[in-house]
């Protein structure tokens, strides 16, 4: 093998005219491409959604405000939700998913390239049909175009009767085609993590980025189908007149929402374990030590995997269920602390006596480990069926999931982005910039979702478009909205870094944080085939030995 | 580079890890899985809970030889695929082409029991929840027979040219695993629908 014929392609796309390059972008199977695919997408989804955010935070800053109609209102909080979960962070997790694996198992592309990018395509429009519902789900009615009916559509709310027009089936079919999509990512991410492992990479010296994305598409595979059944149902009642949702029929609402959340809880795992791996790849590089615990890990991982499949209804104990069905339900829910716990004191452990260095990835994990603690408190209290009673439905519980969406997912995820944006671009950021990111994101979130628990706990309730002043509410609500602008602010710088340093950023070279994984091994940005020659590995962390070859982790697996 | 050397270099590229066809139709199979769980649990939720009718006591009757024919349908593909492995491409194609055979006549059987219980009992899928149900699940098992005769009659049509042979045993086989689920669902389906839910 030559040089030459490595230095060769890249002269080549160098001087494609503009209208080649799109074509090679479009036609791509790349899991590269793929993946920056991926992620500029669910970017340009997560301004969209944040802005639906922030208008709905404008309309509450004040009692009886009129900065947006009730209808208005609705389709904010369904698009904004619905936007969030299934146009952005399953794109971003999916996005790194695709452009780590293969590199740091040693592979040079994923087990079925042309599968992930239909895949891809499949979730691209699914976004773009939920946005059409703008233009298109007015129908002959009249009737409102963007779906109203909250992101997990309660029956009987989404039955024709009560849901004319258009718009709920812009939002099934865009979960329909968008699910089907996820489930062939995730029967990518597994077949190439189980059958592309470079030679001496057994599952137990897989990075654990590695372990927990298997452990997530297992979730996907069986968590994302259901959901698809559902759909189904949903559409069978609305088109065929079927009566799966019907009650007037004999039908069963409540088979909606267990159907639902049968999806829905192990959709936060399928979320939160990408978060995991990210934290657990960087949280070791900066504190300059190996992972405190990889078999408790993956262990935990798997135990997550389980248990989070096992939880689903305690978002419906305000719907009445059975007091075994209760009991069985807060207890599962109670068990999931454990393994997580155990996982947040492997972290700490691996940072106990590290030499830590805060780089802008290392601080986003740091926060990501305080706000997921916290976050697992809040649901360790609304895990209890008699708390939940009180606070279910109320804005407690929507500052309970967005510490988690954005407290732990979310600040994971900018962490990743910060962490391997010299691996994608060959650039490195700009760290200033990504402080003042940081610590802007940090105000504005603590500001909005701390105090938007007391609103909560003082009853107000969650999706109301306006509330009476004087409940004492005021206030918190005021501050909500504040905390906004600063989150505001922090992504325009985020993104004004990305942008930034893409053009005019540093050289980074193929290993800017002196890390272990095979990634690093490669050019920046790593060549269309990964690696010229396929690596072999001996340990768990193989540039290490590589660097250190007097003293090898080998010796001490 | 020829054949022996191409495929000596395969194995040791491959070393023990799992193949990559079978490994993705099996998870591919359980996703399926997990959509037709869904579909079974809601049919046995609803078994009794129709307001009107026709029942299903009434109207329902198991079709034993249509489920004969695509269960040993399950064997004739198996033979098909031992066949080539044996590099008999001949028998091959006759055993792939029953199988395809037995697909149709059971969905011929669905047919013919769907359009007597339309015109004859009068039960659409928006008559009842049994209706519902009875359409859905069926209906989607009969989907899946749909898309597992027409990838099998790809595989045919490309025997008929004499294009299949002993290598393309791998790519059959992993195939064949799924027509062994669409095969496994039914007896799931026949259990729910004409023996409990009757």
């Amino acid at each position: 093998m030559s040089t030459d014929s490595i230095a060769w392609p890249q002269t080549e796309t160098a001087v494609q005219p503009l209208v080649d390059r799109l074509h090679d972008w479009v036609t791509t199977v790349d899991h590269k491409r793929l993946g920056i695919l991926y992620l500029g997408y669910a970017l340009v989804f997560l301004v969209i959604g944040g802005i639906e955010a922030g208008i709905m935070r404008i309309q509450l800053i004040r009692a009886h405000n009129d900065f947006v109609s009730p209808q208005v209102f609705n389709r904010l909080f369904t698009m904004h939700g619905t936007t969030m979960i299934f146009f952005v962070v399953m794109p971003l997790v999916f996005g790194f998913a695709n452009y780590l694996i293969p590199l740091m198992i040693g592979a040079r592309d994923m087990a079925f390239p042309r599968l992930n990018a239909f895949s891809f395509w499949l979730t691209a429009f699914g976004g773009l049909l939920l946005y059409l519902s703008l233009l298109g789900a007015n129908g002959l009615y009249g009737a409102g175009n963007a779906p109203d009916v909250g992101w997990f559509a309660y029956a009987p709310l989404t039955s024709r009767t009560f849901s004319v027009g258009h718009s709920t089936d812009f939002w099934t079919l865009s979960l329909l085609v968008s699910g089907f999509g996820s489930i062939g990512t995730a029967v990518n991410i597994l077949t190439t993590i189980l059958c592309m492992r470079c030679p001496g990479m057994s599952l137990a010296k897989m990075p654990l980025l590695a372990w927990l994305n298997l452990v997530m598409s297992g979730m996907v595979v069986l968590a994302i189908s259901p959901l698809t059944a559902a759909q189904l149902m949903l559409l069978v009642d609305r088109y065929l007149g079927g009566h799966f949702f019907d009650t007037q029929a004999g039908g069963s609402a409540v088979m909606w929402m267990h159907f639902f959340w049968v999806f829905g809880h192990p959709e936060v795992y399928v979320l939160v374990i990408p978060g995991f791996a990210f934290a657990s790849e960087i949280i070791p590089v900066f504190s300059r030590k190996a992972i405190f615990g990889y078999p408790v890990m993956v262990a935990a991982t798997i135990c997550i995997g389980f248990i989070g499949m096992s939880v689903w209804a305690h978002h419906m104990f305000t719907v009445g269920m059975s007091s075994n069905a209760n009991t069985f339900f807060v207890l599962s829910t109670m068990a999931i602390a454990v393994p997580t716990g155990i996982k947040i004191f492997n972290w700490l452990a691996t940072m106990w006596g590290g030499k830590i260095e805060f780089k802008t990835p290392m601080l986003f994990c740091v926060g990501f480990l305080f706000q997921f603690l916290i976050a697992g408190l809040t649901g360790i209290m609304l895990g209890a069926a008699p708390f939940d009673w009180q606070l279910g439905n109320s804005y407690f519980v929507v500052a309970h999931f967005h510490y988690v969406i954005v407290g732990a997912i979310l600040f994971t995820i900018f962490g990743a982005f910060y962490y391997w944006f010299p691996k994608m671009s060959g650039k490195m950021y700009s760290e200033t910039l990504g402080k003042l990111h940081f610590w802007l994101f940090l105000i504005g979130f603590h500001m909005t979702f701390d105090f938007m628990h007391i609103p909560g706990v003082l009853g107000m309730p969650r999706r109301i478009y306006t509330y009476e002043p004087g409940r004492g509410w005021d206030v918190w609500n005021l501050i909500v909205t504040v905390g906004v602008v600063f989150q505001a602010l922090g992504t325009v710088v985020f993104v004004v870094n990305l942008v930034w340093s893409y053009f005019k950023g540093a050289t980074a070279g193929s290993d800017p944080w002196d890390a272990w994984t095979l990634e690093w091994s490669t050019p920046s940005p790593p060549p269309a085939y990964n690696f010229s020659v396929i690596p072999t590995v001996q340990s768990r962390r193989p540039l290490w030995d590589l660097k250190h070859p007097d003293d090898p982790d080998w010796k001490y697996e | 580079m020829n054949a022996t050397s191409m495929s000596l270099q395969q194995q040791s590229v491959a070393r023990e890890l799992p193949s990559r066809g079978h490994v993705g139709m099996l998870v591919l199979i359980a996703a399926e899985a997990a959509i037709f769980t869904i579909f079974v649990v809601a049919y046995i939720f609803y078994i009794g809970k129709s307001l009107t009718g026709p029942t299903p006591q009434k109207v329902l009757t198991a079709p034993i030889f249509y489920s004969i024919c695509l269960l040993s349908s399950s064997v004739t593909i198996h033979l098909a695929v031992k066949a080539l492995r044996d590099g008999k491409v001949g028998v091959f194609s006759r055993w792939w082409f029953a199988t395809i055979a037995l697909g149709a006549i059971f969905l011929y059987g669905t047919a013919t029991e769907w359009h007597r219980l339309i015109s004859r009992e009068g039960l659409t899928i928006s008559t009842n929840l049994f209706g519902t149900t009875y359409y859905s699940l069926v209906g989607l098992h009969g989907f899946h027979v749909v898309i597992g005769i027409l990838s099998l009659t790809v595989v045919f049509t490309f025997a008929l040219m004499g294009q299949v042979k002993q290598e393309h045993v791998y790519r059959v086989d992993v195939l064949s695993l799924y027509w062994h689920f669409v095969d496994a669902v039914w007896v799931v389906v026949f259990t729910v629908v004409y023996v409990v839910g009757r």
